[in-house]
């Protein structure tokens, strides 16, 4: 006690903010704030259009501040600490925030569509009863939408924007709630399939919450082991001799659990092909795709930052990680019968390749991960806008015998997924193929030449369930029940044409992008 | 009295609370594991604060604690609303969603 009470009693410094740096994350934060209120005092008939317009403008406005600071003379280079040092903005985390705006964009042009089901994929009124039958049918009379769920985004896209640049372990933590908290709620909030809705947001509840346990208790070994808990100070202990190693290691095991459990890697998949089947397709391609971002964002960061010069003593693990996440997803993936839990086992299989990137801890490994990270975003968000479409009388016919002989009945839905699955498979002309490429040439630099052998043969495997959907839709005849292509409106349109679009330029011209990507690195 | 031995307790305690998220069976108890987890965590915090002499352990607490208290909320209403569709706060029987 004597120590606390003898130390200086300084005046407290407010920490300088660097406004014109953070300011996207401010806009996303208030914004969300701002439609909290929204939710409170507007009358029920006007919120959805305000919350739409609210949110397509603070998307368009933090993307203006972000390309405003980013070609910023003095920024082009190095980065800025601000915050107090808690939140570094460099090229990596100007790279990844675009990539989440955007794909935000997309996700919340999904969300906020209302012409496929009427009213929405959300439900009327989440506390409603499913199972009793004169709540089912109120709920699909309905026309309106529990409009909650756009500030639910913006509270997940900022916490997701702010956990890409926590530049200290505590940071880190508020942000995977902030990210994490509003999501287990989307998941509950499905129109159709209420049950399976809030199931999906149970089970990501409480293996998320016990995840983040898992993260926080790593974060105060971490603690103990460096008596600080930002990434450069926990670097520098890691050279010291006079640490405790036992901290470090369990300290590290820990924290990579937790994160590994957001990205959906490999043994820590158990909750995704559940919570990707249960949630509402646009909260599902929100997931899938924004959270991957954010989840590698954060994986990167730390390992570069904090642990790069440990490296030799876990790369191991992450190796026996990646190896067990490629095979897991692919091998999974083919007993699938479900359109989303198979996208769900491809996404375990792309967390696989991803942090094959990440492990190669060198710029190629960095900006090619980051490539792919904004290459398979794109291409999930359009497949998931797929999905929303494929509709019988029961809301999304998601089984796979349900797609037999789609191309008969809708040519251009069943081409343009035709089109997402060969870049999720990874071939020529798509950026899935050059994500690959580039993270693979990135482990060969590293001299993880097994690894890539595993991963090459791993994407092989998986290509198959891929061409399987495909021969599917193609060569098998529609069944006289089948399902319907409802005709999207303009947002799902939107969504599915952006992805879409990106898909096939980050597939012929993926040279700016790469550049963008490879432009600088962290700091610290 | 070492710090060491509250370090000790602090595993024990989390250790007991992931036992507990793996082997009961009632959302809510596992949830209070969970809680259980975070508040190990928080005696760590505070020791290691102790140890180094530095007061930010103690500071991080707090965190932790406000982070707590909003996930119970989240939590809590989740679980409402599943038990009032099935009469059961049983994680066992959400089984509609495998393989």
């Amino acid at each position: 006690m004597t120590t606390f009470l003898s130390q200086n009693v300084e005046r407290l410094q407010a920490p300088e903010i660097d406004y014109g740096a953070v300011a996207p994350l401010l806009i996303v934060l208030g914004a969300a704030c701002l439609s909290v209120l929204f939710e409170a005092f507007l009358p029920k008939g006007q919120r959805w259009a305000a919350q739409v317009v609210l949110t397509l403008l603070t998307l368009a406005a933090a993307g203006a501040g972000l390309a405003l600071y980013a070609s910023a003379e003095s920024t082009l280079e190095q980065g800025k600490l601000t915050l107090a040092g808690t939140v570094a903005v460099d090229r990596p985390v100007i790279f990844l925030w675009g990539t989440l705006l955007l794909l935000g964009l997309g996700a919340v042009l999904l969300i906020a569509d209302r012409s496929v089901e009427p009213g929405g994929a959300f439900v009327a009124d989440a506390s409603i009863l499913p199972g009793a039958a004169v709540g089912v049918r109120e709920q699909l009379r309905r026309r309106e939408m529990q409009t909650e769920v756009f500030p639910l985004t913006l509270f997940a896209l900022g916490g997701m924007m702010t956990f890409v640049a926590a530049n200290d372990l505590l940071t880190m933590f508020i942000a995977l709630e902030v990210m994490s908290l509003p999501l287990y709620l989307m998941a509950g909030l499905a129109r159709r399939r209420r049950l399976l809705s809030q199931e999906a947001a149970v089970k990501y509840f409480l293996l998320g919450a016990f995840a983040s346990a898992f993260f926080l208790y790593g974060v105060a070994l971490l603690y103990g082991f460096a008596g600080s808990v930002k990434l450069a100070d926990i670097a520098s202990a890691t050279t010291a001799t006079d640490r405790s190693d036992t901290l470090l290691y369990a300290g590290f095991g820990l924290l990579i659990v937790g994160l590994l459990f957001k990205a959906s890697v490999g043994p820590f998949h158990a909750w995704t092909p559940d919570v990707y089947q249960g949630s509402p397709t646009p909260v599902t391609a929100f997931m899938a795709a924004c959270t991957k971002v954010a989840a590698f964002g954060g994986i990167l960061r730390v390992l570069y930052g904090a642990f790069e010069r440990s490296s030799w003593e876990w790369n191991g693990v992450l190796w026996g990680v990646a190896i067990a996440s490629m095979v897991i997803g692919a091998v999974l993936g083919l007993t699938q019968t479900d359109v989303k839990r198979m996208i769900a086992y491809s996404s375990v299989a792309h967390a696989g390749f991803l942090l094959i990137g990440a492990i190669s801890l060198n710029d190629q490994g960095l900006s090619g991960t980051m490539f792919y990270l904004m290459a398979y975003g794109f291409t999930t968000i359009a497949a998931f806008g797929i999905v929303s479409l494929v509709r019988n009388g029961d809301g999304e016919a998601t089984h796979l015998s349900q797609w037999a002989g789609l191309a008969k009945r809708s040519p251009v839905v069943a081409g343009v997924f035709t089109f997402l699955l060969l870049a999720l498979a990874g071939l020529p002309l798509t950026s899935g193929f050059v994500g690959k490429f580039v993270v693979f040439a990135a482990a060969v630099e590293a001299e993880m030449v097994p690894l890539v052998v595993i991963a090459l043969v791993a994407s092989a495997v998986a290509a198959f369930f891929y061409l399987r959907v495909i021969v599917l839709m193609y060569f098998s005849e529609p069944a006289a029940d089948g399902p319907t292509v409802s005709v999207p409106g303009a947002f799902t349109t939107v969504a599915i044409t952006l992805g879409a679009a990106i898909t096939l330029v980050l597939g012929v011209f993926p040279s700016f992008a790469l550049d963008w990507a490879g432009a600088g690195t962290f700091i610290f | 009295m070492t710090p060491t031995y509250y370090l000790l307790l602090s595993a024990l305690l989390f250790s007991l609370g992931a036992v507990g998220v793996l082997v009961r069976r009632n959302a809510i108890v596992v949830f209070m594991c969970v809680e259980l987890m975070l508040n190990a965590v928080n005696l760590s915090l505070v020791t290691f604060a102790r140890i180094n002499g530095g007061l930010d352990g103690q500071v991080m607490a707090f965190f932790v604690m406000v982070v707590a208290a909003a996930e119970v909320v989240v939590g809590l209403t989740i679980i409402m609303a599943i038990f009032k569709t099935r009469r059961s706060a049983s994680v066992d029987d959400s089984n509609l969603l495998k393989y």
